[in-house]
């Protein structure tokens, strides 16, 4: 059991978690995931490492709800428990001395992202981040990224800030415009991981992305979680979850997302018909955003 | 007992649910002994001067011993002389290949009726289960030696080997990486074969011997074996099973709809995916599922497959059923049952349709040819034989190699060429000192008993080391 220490709903559907779990806190690197089971009928599902502290013996977490699990997870309090935290698993995120690197982060990839940021500026990157958001409703932690980036760039899909709607245009200008990038990271949403991928392409940069498929047991026994990465099936648990973004065979990863579409929605709203009272009870009401 | 002189061949027959019923339903198929069903097969049982059963039982459980209990009523007597040799009886008597262990030796197996032993020990085993009281009576006081063992994993290797190491007075402490202890005989055997609540009263029996269990710890992730070491452990056995499934390599693999059997098992059987949507892991089982590959794996992938509701279910196999890995029984309770074996066929594509489900699979037929290395003879691939099949949901059944979490996290750990961890076929020893290795991690997918039998030896193994 793990103990829920601070809750807190950063923006519309993103709901940041502080959980007690010492001995994994202990061993924890950037780009690493936990599996998570919140009760005894759940399922198993994987979350990014948003943050970690080995004297506090706490994880963060910060992810979107999208379906039953992750409504479920938001739905706990501070002071309830977790049944089940894994990890960490995984490989971690090579971090070495690259020169100019950039970090694009969406959503829940905003906080792994923070992670990987700060352990490149200690091994001496000069970080770029580039933060998008639907609008500036949904934007959160900008104050967190900058303090670990030399240059922070925020793209709003209303074009409320600077001329840009999406992530993946901004890359593309910063590299037309004769900026050098020698490391490209993506996490977030599928979309802007496949979309600046395309747009580093021509350039060369290697880009590497957070994958996010269904998993099941996490530790590479079932291979639910396999991607094409240049033409080869590898399983994103254990191979994983980071892979050259200009090999991913995106088309694929994103049907495999949606592949259990119907049944995401049938127990999502049973779970809500179920449980209206705890929902009432949330001071923000969650609805649920796309798979993908 | 009975007279040498009129011998009775006939064995008792363990009653069952009916195929037309029970392939709808997840409860358990073979459903006991009654009482006197057991005491009649008991009375088959010609105590033989030299037994040929003991020595076919990889953990040499006293056979005729047990058998004269139950013959003399003292049920008490038969669990005792049973857990002595083995702590897992409720799911050996279940899921052990009797017929090429205990029963091929068995003295009447000559003349065609060997005594039904495994029956007789799950008959026993389930006795013990309504009778928590004659545990509690014959608990067993333990000195504890002040030593401690890891034991990696919690299948049949590692349940063994804790027991029989906490027997000796050892410090148990089980890593699970799983949020269930059990590892395969939870996620892999079906309920309807191996009902959980039996995995788990075995699993309680294991943790009253005083061995701690510590679920959802992936040794290689949150602590290495070295670090193991390093924390105080005197010796480390390695048991976490095979791990990573094999696929067909062929186009197509990777559409929605096909899983491999671990993950099909997996959902259906540790996350209970026959129970969506009261549990929240789904799976989706189509009107039309094949299954590939023909081993004991491949006919609970196939079984499960049937009571989710699927209207055809086929063994997809490249050689005859001569060739089939799987045990004799499985395969007639999965034909009963309405499995439809496709021999001699084999997969060369996945067809999907625009949303990448799968929708067909290319099948070509196979010839048998000259002995191949296994000895078996090699299945050729006969020109223009190609068609298609129509298929909603596919499951490749192939087998597992070795997790590499472990191997590529430990130092000083030799692996064979297969990725399995080099280990002595006696002792259980590996290249690295104070770590034993055995189950399917030593040896590649095996049976239940053959790891509960590795799990023993390198139990004695650890504990003459230790005591020197």
């Amino acid at each position: 059991m793990h103990e829920i220490l601070k809750r807190e709903v950063l923006v519309p559907n993103t709901v940041y978690l502080k959980v007690e779990a010492p001995e994994i806190a202990r061993k924890a690197k950037p780009g690493q995931f936990v599996i998570l089971r919140v009760d005894e009928v759940g399922e198993r599902f994987p979350l990014s490492l948003s943050g970690w502290d080995k004297n506090e013996g706490t994880l963060e977490v910060l992810f979107l709800i999208m379906g039953r699990s992750t409504m479920k997870l938001s739905s706990l309090k501070e002071g309830d428990c977790i049944m089940d935290v894994v990890g960490p698993l995984g490989r971690p995120t090579e971090v070495e001395s690259y020169g100019n690197a950039m970090c694009v982060c969406s959503t829940f990839g905003v906080g792994p992202t923070i992670t990987l940021a700060k352990a490149l500026k200690g091994r001496g990157n000069r970080v770029i981040s580039v933060m998008e958001a639907k609008d500036a409703t949904y934007l959160f932690w900008e104050d967190k990224l900058k303090r670990v980036s030399d240059e922070t760039h925020v793209v709003l899909g209303d074009g409320s800030r600077g001329k840009h709607r999406q992530a993946s245009q901004f890359v593309k200008e910063y590299l037309e415009s004769g900026n050098k990038l020698d490391r490209v990271f993506v996490f977030g949403r599928v979309f802007t991981m496949m979309e600046c991928s395309q747009a580093t392409k021509p350039f060369e940069v290697k880009t590497i992305v957070g994958l996010t498929p269904i998993m099941v047991d996490g530790t590479g026994m079932c291979g639910c979680c396999r991607v094409s990465v240049g033409g080869e099936t590898k399983f994103t648990c254990v191979d994983g979850p980071e892979f050259d973004g200009h090999l991913v065979d995106w088309e694929l990863l994103i049907k495999r997302k949606r592949a259990y579409l119907k049944e995401e929605a049938q127990a999502f709203d049973l779970w809500q018909l179920d449980n209206l009272r705890r929902i009432a009870e949330l001071s923000e009401l969650p609805g649920r955003v796309s798979v993908v | 007992m009975a007279e040498k002189s009129k011998l009775n061949l006939n064995r008792v027959p363990i009653p069952k649910q009916a195929p037309d019923e029970r392939k709808r339903n997840f409860d358990e198929v073979a459903l006991g002994y009654a009482d006197e069903q057991a005491l009649e097969e008991v009375s088959r049982c010609i105590m033989c001067k030299k037994p040929g059963c003991k020595d076919g039982c990889p953990v040499n459980v006293d056979i005729p011993e047990f058998i004269k209990a139950i013959g003399a009523g003292d049920m008490p007597e038969a669990v005792r002389i049973l857990k002595n040799r083995n702590s897992l009886p409720g799911i050996c008597g279940r899921v052990c290949p009797q017929e090429t262990q205990c029963e091929m030796t068995c003295n009447l197996a000559k003349k065609g009726g060997p005594i039904a032993i495994g029956r007789l020990e799950r008959y026993v085993a389930d006795w013990e289960r309504v009778h928590p009281e004659v545990r509690e009576q014959q608990k067993e006081r333990i000195s504890l030696s002040g030593r401690k063992v890891a034991v990696v994993g919690s299948g049949p290797a590692a349940l063994t080997s804790a027991a029989d190491l906490a027997k000796l007075g050892y410090s148990v402490v089980i890593f699970e990486a799983l949020h269930v202890a059990g590892g395969v005989l939870m996620y892999g055997i079906p309920e309807f074969r191996l009902p959980k609540v039996i995995v788990q009263g075995e699993v309680g029996y294991v943790k009253s011997l005083g061995v701690e269990i510590k679920l959802n710890h992936v040794i290689g992730k949150i602590a290495t074996v070295d670090e193991l070491l390093e924390s105080g452990f005197d010796a480390i056995f390695l048991a976490p099973g095979a791990g990573a499934p094999m696929f067909l390599d062929i186009p197509g693999e990777n559409l929605s709809g096909i899983y491999s059997a671990n993950e099909f098992l997996t959902r259906t059987n540790l996350m209970k995916a026959y129970r969506f949507p009261e549990y929240d892991t789904p799976i989706q089982v189509g009107r039309r599922v094949a299954v590939f590959g023909a081993g004991n794996v491949a006919m609970d992938a196939s079984r499960c497959a049937l009571r989710f509701g699927a209207e055809e279910v086929y063994i997809v196999y490249r050689r005859s059923k001569t060739e089939m890995p799987a045990r004799l029984e499985e395969r007639e309770n999965a034909e009963e049952e309405g499995v439809i074996f496709k021999l001699l066929t084999n997969p060369s594509k996945f067809i999907g349709d625009e949303r990448g489900r799968v929708r067909a699979v290319e099948l070509y037929e196979m010839a048998l040819g000259e002995p191949d290395a296994s000895g078996r003879p090699r299945p050729v691939r006969k020109p223009g034989s190609e068609f298609i099949m129509e298929v909603d949901t596919a499951i490749p059944a192939l087998g597992t190699r070795p997790n590499p979490i472990i191997p590529s996290t430990t130092k000083g750990l030799e692996l064979t060429k297969w990725g399995t961890v080099l280990t002595d076929e006696v002792t259980g020893r590996t290249s690295k000192d104070r770590v034993w290795c055995g189950g399917d991690m030593a040896t590649g997918a095996a049976t239940v008993i053959s790891a509960m039998g590795a799990g023993r030896r390198a139990a004695t193994d650890i504990d003459a080391l230790l005591k020197k």
